[in-house]
């Protein structure tokens, strides 16, 4: 066939007419949208038949009821529960982002032991024996004490069995990290005698003297502040915050006042000074320890123009705020920086609360409420064997976590055989991360019973993975200065996703593969048994409703207040360092800084104004900046360490100081999480409060450059 | 209005950004809620998907003046000029792929409709819209927490909040269940609302005169004597709604005792706020 020109064209214009009327096109269009949407590895969710189940999220130590949406078995929703007495239906953002913990990248699936510096996988039965024969190794040298632990706190069943392991092991050295709840019961035992704790009635108080707790920062149980906080206007109740940084606390109160860091200590005794000056303390409360000498020293240490010039607050702010606390109906003082759990000053902490004890704000409605630890287990009494006796009667290591850490680097011989870390994570939480590393380094034997390979498993020789607070039984109890006492039950809601245990489980294990010295005292079958056993008092309505309240009236009675601390005249600590600036830490409701870590949903609420893609941003006052603008990058040097990080100008910080978050800086193996920003703990070093004992350091100098 | 339209809900929600700490509960509620994805870099916060999104608002004033609130920000679900439903996005989405319902006053969005031109999200004036410029990826095993009554969205498609429909569907399903002919306000709230620990959301329907959301907002039937398009003002001199003389009619409303935060919800020209803040109501946005 002849192709001419006519007919080329015919046929092609006729191929394109034809094309364009036939559905081909229309088609395609419609087979492209439809295939380049419907990718095969888009999951679908499948389907199934709603439940609720209740339990009790132990993320934090809020202790909150949560109600677990579930289809099938799967659960797909994490809530508040509905008139639980914590939290009643409300949810912070880390106890809704819970299912993410449970399929986290970093989770430990298995137990692992460490070969050279890698880890492998092994069995539950090889790291049980492992584990007990290193410790019947340490038992037979007599000398039990130098197993040590480091628990997250030592409330509840699980860590009971623990501290019992421990004991019967023949070690003193059982630790806990600092904690909200062991500030309070430190700050109560020299003020109202040992074995007490302080709870504040924030919901009934009428007005909130805060020295720098955030109150709605994660502070106390969190929740139930939000709560007690967002009916503040409708009951007429006024909050105050003091803190250098005007914090979303500071933001929300009715009034703030920026304080100089670290000198909250002289204000609350300022405020005492006026309050005694000016005869508006209550004389119901019984006061011993040298009261008049207490009231005679604060008249002459503290008059209004030195607590000024110390504090950075006006005079005549001081002198209203003395009386406004002090004639107000239902004042209470609260104390605990931040979320109440980083290094506190014990000055400082009973200082504040000498306020409640001046207005005679102890076991009054909208007060603070002094109570005995509630024990409401009953452990059967420790058998020891002459091992355990000789050992436990041996002096501790120190009294805090970070004595233990200093005791090892210091000395030449190792003082700790073998180390369980259970639940917490030293190496990311403590101040000078570098020296706990260092300390870890040097005990041969670290046994990790955490859920995910964090910091501090990462050291550990033999890891024994447990499970989530989602997949295990275990009673909570509240705590944390919440003003009633509840206890509640976390329940398994799904199987255990991974080759994990329940904690209490493993240390059954461990008891038993021991000589029977030690197995005489775990007689129980399992955890569960173990539970139903020693909460036998309240295990009945504890399984029947999920919790019980063990107090939540006010007190009777008004307990004594002994102010033999403060009438000894304690010294107040100071920051370390040569810098012009002070480095302070911001507590962010948006990111957990001690054990829990942050979940993939968390830090993605973060605001591009604190990490911005992997660099941490470190709030100054323009006027400190000295021409530096937003999102600069500056290196931040202290004494500890330095670190490259952006700025952000914020005219809300006190001038010469920079406020950097705490949770960011992960070194672990989850890039949703970790390798983000700088860990503030590499920056400050402990400052040991001479009297306590304790780490106060509540910053540390610093000097900013342009990087 | 016809007939059948007399009984149509109009779900809305007033935020007390006084009550509000900016916790972020909300915004996770909402995550986890509607099976929206993360990714490893989330701090671009243009390409991070957030259906509530809680912004924070500083008065601008220096040391020691400074005060900041948040303000959580859903889809405003628009009922457009004169509140007639044609909301900015829904004017001009060319598949049809986001709707405004009549019945419920919610701006819905159908994922496997959309083709990802987005437009709306030009239109939307509170980048309410976000787009999947990436699949959903989850870490392994973590699918399994996914939800069912919500798809995942694809590579290339546009998501908003949607007032959380699925529970208005599963509400209404056990009505019909129980055979009643209506839901109960507590029957159907959002993730956010339930979630916010200080109780700063309050969610219901702004036509019925019985549910708390009414009660706060007291929402002017009649449009705004000198600007017609807007429709729906809150009688209450503390509650406005962002962009309000935009005439897009949210139904989204915010409430502050707090001056600055209220004029914070628009734009206005040097001198402009201080004619109108004293004498709010239907004048006063003109």
């Amino acid at each position: 066939m002849k192709v001419d020109r006519r007919s080329f064209l015919g046929l092609g214009l006729g191929a394109v007419a034809g094309f364009s009327v036939s559905p081909v096109l229309l088609k395609l269009t419609d087979d492209s949208s439809i295939w380049t949407q419907n990718w095969p590895w888009t999951p679908v969710p499948v389907d199934g038949e709603v439940s609720y189940q209740n339990s009790v999220c132990s993320l934090c130590p809020g202790s909150c009821g949560i109600s677990i949406r579930k289809i099938d078995d799967r659960p797909v929703k994490i809530e508040g529960l509905d008139e639980y007495p914590i939290n009643d239906g409300g949810a912070c953002l880390h106890g809704i982002s819970g299912l993410q913990y449970l399929y986290d990248p970093a989770r430990i699936k298995t137990p692992l032991k460490k070969n050279g510096d890698k880890f492998e996988e092994i069995s539950w039965d090889d790291a049980i024996s492992m584990v007990a024969g290193k410790l019947m190794d340490i038992r037979a040298t007599g000398s039990p004490e130098k197993l040590a632990c480091i628990a997250d706190k030592d409330r509840g069943s699980v860590s009971g069995l623990l501290k019992r392991l421990v004991t019967t092991f023949g070690s003193p050295n059982f630790y806990t990290m600092p904690s909200f709840e062991s500030y309070l019961e430190l700050t109560a035992t020299p003020l109202h005698g040992r074995g007490t704790t302080i709870g504040f009635d924030l919901e009934n108080s009428d007005f909130v003297l805060s020295f720098g707790a955030g109150v709605i920062e994660g502070w106390g149980s969190p929740v139930n502040c939000f709560k007690a906080n967002a009916s503040r206007k409708e009951r007429g109740a006024k909050l105050y915050q003091i803190e250098p940084r005007l914090s979303n606390t500071a933001a929300n109160a009715d009034r703030w006042l920026p304080i100089n860091p670290g000198t909250e200590a002289d204000l609350a005794l300022g405020l005492c000074a006026v309050i005694l000056k000016n005869n508006l303390f209550a004389g119901t409360a019984k006061f011993k320890g040298g009261f008049n000498k207490f009231s005679a020293t604060l008249q002459n240490d503290y008059p209004l123009s030195k607590t000024s010039e110390i504090t950075g607050i006006k005079e005549s702010d001081i002198e209203e705020m003395a009386t406004l606390f002090a004639k107000a109906k239902m004042p209470v003082a609260v104390f605990g920086k931040g979320r109440g759990d980083g290094s506190q000053s014990l000055k400082e902490l009973i200082a504040v609360h000498t306020l409640n004890c001046l207005v005679g704000s102890i076991n009054r409605k909208g007060g603070a409420f002094i109570q005995p630890v509630k024990n409401y287990l009953e452990f059967p009494a420790e058998s020891l064997d002459g091992i355990a006796r000789e050992g436990i009667a041996k002096p501790r290591l120190g009294r805090y976590v970070h004595d233990l850490v200093e005791k090892v680097n210091a000395s030449s011989q190792p003082v700790v055989e073998a180390l369980f870390v259970y639940q917490s994570n030293p190496c990311y939480a403590l101040h000078d991360t570098k020296t706990i590393k260092q300390a870890l380094g040097k005990i041969p034997f670290i046994v990790s019973f955490s859920s995910f390979l964090d910091e501090t498993a990462k050291e550990a020789d033999i890891i024994l993975p447990v499970h989530t607070f989602i997949e295990r039984l275990e009673d909570i109890p509240s705590g944390s200065g919440l003003a009633k006492t509840v206890v509640g039950l976390s329940k398994p809601v799904i199987k255990p996703v991974f080759n994990t245990k329940h904690p209490g489980d493993i240390f059954i294990l461990i008891a038993k593969a021991l000589d029977n010295a030690v197995a005489q005292n775990f007689e129980w079958v399992s955890y569960d048994k173990c539970l139903e056993a020693v909460a036998g008092r309240i295990w009945k309505s504890l399984a029947k409703d999920g919790h019980v309240i063990l107090a939540e009236d006010v007190p009777e009675g008004s307990p004594e207040i002994d102010v033999t601390y403060l009438s000894g005249n304690p010294a107040s600590v100071q920051s370390n360092g040569d810098g012009d600036l002070i480095l302070i830490p911001i507590d962010n409701m948006r990111l957990p800084s001690a054990a829990m870590t942050a979940s993939p949903f968390a830090i993605k609420t973060v605001s591009d104004e604190v990490l911005k893609g992997r660099d941490t941003v470190v709030e100054i006052n323009p006027k400190t900046a000295k021409g530096l603008k937003n999102f600069d990058y500056v290196t931040l040097t202290t004494p500890v360490g330095s670190a490259k990080v952006m700025i952000h100008l914020n005219e809300g910080m006190m001038p010469g100081v920079v406020g950097m978050v705490k949770g960011l800086g992960h070194t672990f193996d989850n890039k949703y999480v970790s390798n983000k920003g700088v860990n503030i703990n590499d920056l400050i070093g402990p400052v040991i409060e001479p009297g306590s004992g304790l780490d106060a350091a509540f910053g540390i100098k610093a000097k900013i450059s342009r990087a | 209005m016809n007939k059948e339209n007399i009984k149509a809900h109009k779900f809305g929600m007033v935020i007390d950004l006084d009550k509000c700490t900016g916790c972020g509960s909300c915004m996770v509620s909402c995550m986890s809620e509607n099976n929206v994805p993360f990714k490893e870099d989330e701090s671009n916060k243009k390409d991070s998907i957030t259906w509530m999104r809680v912004y924070k608002l500083t008065n601008g004033k220096s040391f020691p003046e400074t005060e900041i609130v948040y303000l959580p920000r859903p889809c405003q679900h628009c009922g457009g000029k004169g509140d007639h439903g044609h909301s900015p996005c829904v004017s001009v989405c060319p598949a049809t792929a986001t709707d405004y319902g009549y019945d419920t006053g919610i701006v819905s969005q159908i994922y496997t409709r959309c083709f990802g031109c987005r437009y709306c999200m030009g239109a939307c004036p509170y980048h309410a819209r976000y787009f999947n410029w990436w699949d959903p990826k989850w870490p392994e095993g973590m699918e399994k927490y996914l939800s069912p009554d919500v798809s995942p969205r694809m590579r290339g498609v546009v998501e908003k909040c949607s007032f959380c429909y699925h529970r208005y569907q599963a509400a209404k399903d056990k009505a019909y269940y129980d055979g009643r002919d209506d839901i109960e306000e507590n029957e159907y709230q959002t993730a956010c609302t339930t979630a916010c620990p200080a109780g700063a959301i309050v969610f219901g329907d702004l036509n019925n005169p019985a549910h708390r959301v009414h009660e706060i907002v007291k929402p002017d039937p009649h449009p705004a004597p000198n600007n017609h398009y807007v429709v729906g003002k809150s009688r209450n001199p503390n509650i406005f709604r962002l962009l309000e003389r935009l005439g897009t009619n949210p139904k989204v409303y915010y409430l502050s005792e707090r001056e600055w935060v209220r004029k914070a919800g628009d734009n206005y020209l040097d001198g402009e706020w201080d004619k109108i803040k004293n004498h709010h109501g239907p004048e006063s946005h003109g």
